[in-house]
């Protein structure tokens, strides 16, 4: 279905590298968020996995550098509609921040500094497809794009990759974060298009 | 709970819908004002957005987000675009877009940036450039509901001729009540302006703004440099940053 727009023909495209449908590709890192940029010192910062039962798990700043880290390099989608591609991060697994969790959660809610919330399926989280990274392109992680840390989980659309996270939350139903209640898509496949809510 | 806050919209925003432009006029030297007529439209809240989809002759899509400039009224819309020189979209829709074309168009989506007429808070607007656009439809929604909640809107713009909606808000500003609109240019200033061409800060959004004390609700929309100086500043300046919504378009610009 849908129209053809009279007189459009788009923009010249030659081998274009495969982009979930309806992105198109930016080489620029575009800032999306709600509210001012939250500033978090290395000192104060910590990163606390709670479970359902209420057990907490903490790392400090220099507990979470000290964890084997990774350096993934990977392709995201914003909902907004860029894409970007081969981007290369460092920081450390989900799998081994969770590897001594234990847990019965199929879900999961980050929270950020600043109030910021996400939901997610648990296991969305694990084998290999998500880290907290702490380093873009090999330098710290800009504030404006989630520094000190961020979770990067690049095969859902980049607002599940939530900034200034602080922690994650088990739990054993599904609650919805902040852009969920405003109307955006529970999930967030890019290759699905699921956008909004109803997609 | 939360979901209370946006009511049955989600499901009616999900579907495309054919939308006719009826009328287009020009905003500035690089906007225009394309009046959509969209049938069954659900009706909107000032801040949220549609979704523009173009598709050519080979099937080829290419979508981009405008926000809303009007107030709910009918089956009508209003959306300002700005031409961005190389840009996929907007130079269509300025340049080649027609009276009488469909175009597909998707929404209203956004239920956070949005300005509701029964929240009593006093109102900070802050935008930039064609930033306007969701602020405008907020100031449009407050005449239309016969509010008097206070709000202040703050302008960066490059020089007077860039300013959108000028002669409209220049007549709200006198006629409305409560609504005081006040310009900052960064390249430019009309004459005997009683500052210099500068870029926003400190001063301006503390002797424009609201002091903090009075709670205000903050909404900056422009680029996304000018959306972080200014969300730091109201920060800065001692206002909740959960009461400071902002919106960013376009790129990273810093
Ligand atoms: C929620 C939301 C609401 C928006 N509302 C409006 C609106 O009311 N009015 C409006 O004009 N635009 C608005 N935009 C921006 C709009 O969606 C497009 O990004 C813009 O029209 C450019 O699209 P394009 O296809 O012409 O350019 P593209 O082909 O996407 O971009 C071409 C080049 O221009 C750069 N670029 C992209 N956007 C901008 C920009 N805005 N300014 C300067 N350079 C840019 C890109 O990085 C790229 O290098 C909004 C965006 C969002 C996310």
């Amino acid at each position: 279905m849908g129209i053809v727009s009279p007189g459009f023909q788009g923009r010249p495209r030659s081998s274009q590298p495969s982009l979930p449908p309806g992105q198109y590709l930016t080489e620029d890192f575009p800032v999306l968020s709600a509210g001012p940029t939250p500033r978090v010192s290395l000192d104060n910062w910590e990163f606390v996995v709670t479970t359902e039962a209420g057990a907490e798990h903490r790392w400090s700043w220099s507990e979470m550098l000290a964890l084997p880290n990774e350096t993934p390099t990977v392709d995201i989608h914003c909902v907004t509609r860029w894409s970007k591609l081969q981007t290369n991060w460092k920081g450390v697994s989900l799998d081994t921040l969770l590897a001594e969790v234990e847990t019965a959660a199929d879900y999961a809610l980050v929270h950020s500094y600043g109030g910021y919330t996400t939901n997610l399926p648990l296991e969305d989280l694990l084998d290999g497809q998500a880290w907290l990274v702490h380093q873009y392109e090999g330098g710290e992680l800009p504030a404006e794009h989630g520094g000190p840390a961020r979770l990067l989980v690049p095969h859902l659309y980049f607002w599940k990759s939530a900034k200034w996270v602080r922690g994650i939350q088990l739990m054993l139903t599904d609650e919805p974060g902040f852009w969920e209640t405003a109307g955006y898509h529970d999930y967030g496949d890019p290759w699905r298009e699921q956008r909004y809510q109803g997609d | 709970m939360a979901r209370a806050a946006v009511p049955g919209r989600l499901n009616r925003g999900a579907s495309w819908r054919v939308a006719q432009l009826v009328e287009s006029r020009e905003e500035t030297g690089t906007a225009r004002t394309l009046v959509l007529e969209v049938p069954d439209w659900p009706g909107h809240t000032p801040g949220q957005h549609v979704d523009v989809r173009l598709t050519a002759p080979d099937g080829y899509r290419a979508e981009r987000s405008y926000s809303i400039a009007s107030a709910a009224a009918g089956n009508r819309i209003e959306l300002t675009v700005q031409r961005v020189p190389d840009g996929e979209v907007s130079p269509y829709l300025i340049d080649v877009f027609s009276v009488g074309d469909p175009v597909e168009i998707r929404g209203p989506v956004g239920g956070w940036f949005v300005w509701r007429s029964a929240d009593p808070a006093p109102v900070l607007l802050v935008a930039g450039g064609s930033g306007i656009v969701p602020l405008m439809a907020m100031v449009r929604a407050r005449r239309a509901a016969g509010s008097r909640v206070p709000f202040r809107l703050i302008y960066s713009v490059r020089t007077p001729r860039d300013a959108y909606f000028a002669d409209e808000l220049r007549q709200r500003a006198r006629d409305d009540g409560g609504l005081d609109v006040s310009y900052v240019y960064t390249r430019e200033t009309p004459d005997g302006w009683p500052s210099a061409a500068h870029r926003i800060g400190v001063a301006d959004v503390n002797s424009h703004g609201w002091p903090a004390e009075l709670e205000p609700t903050c909404f900056v929309c422009g680029p996304t440099g000018f959306v972080e100086t200014v969300a730091d500043i109201l920060v800065a300046l001692g206002h909740d940053s959960r009461r400071v919504k902002t919106e960013r378009f376009g790129p990273t610009g810093g």
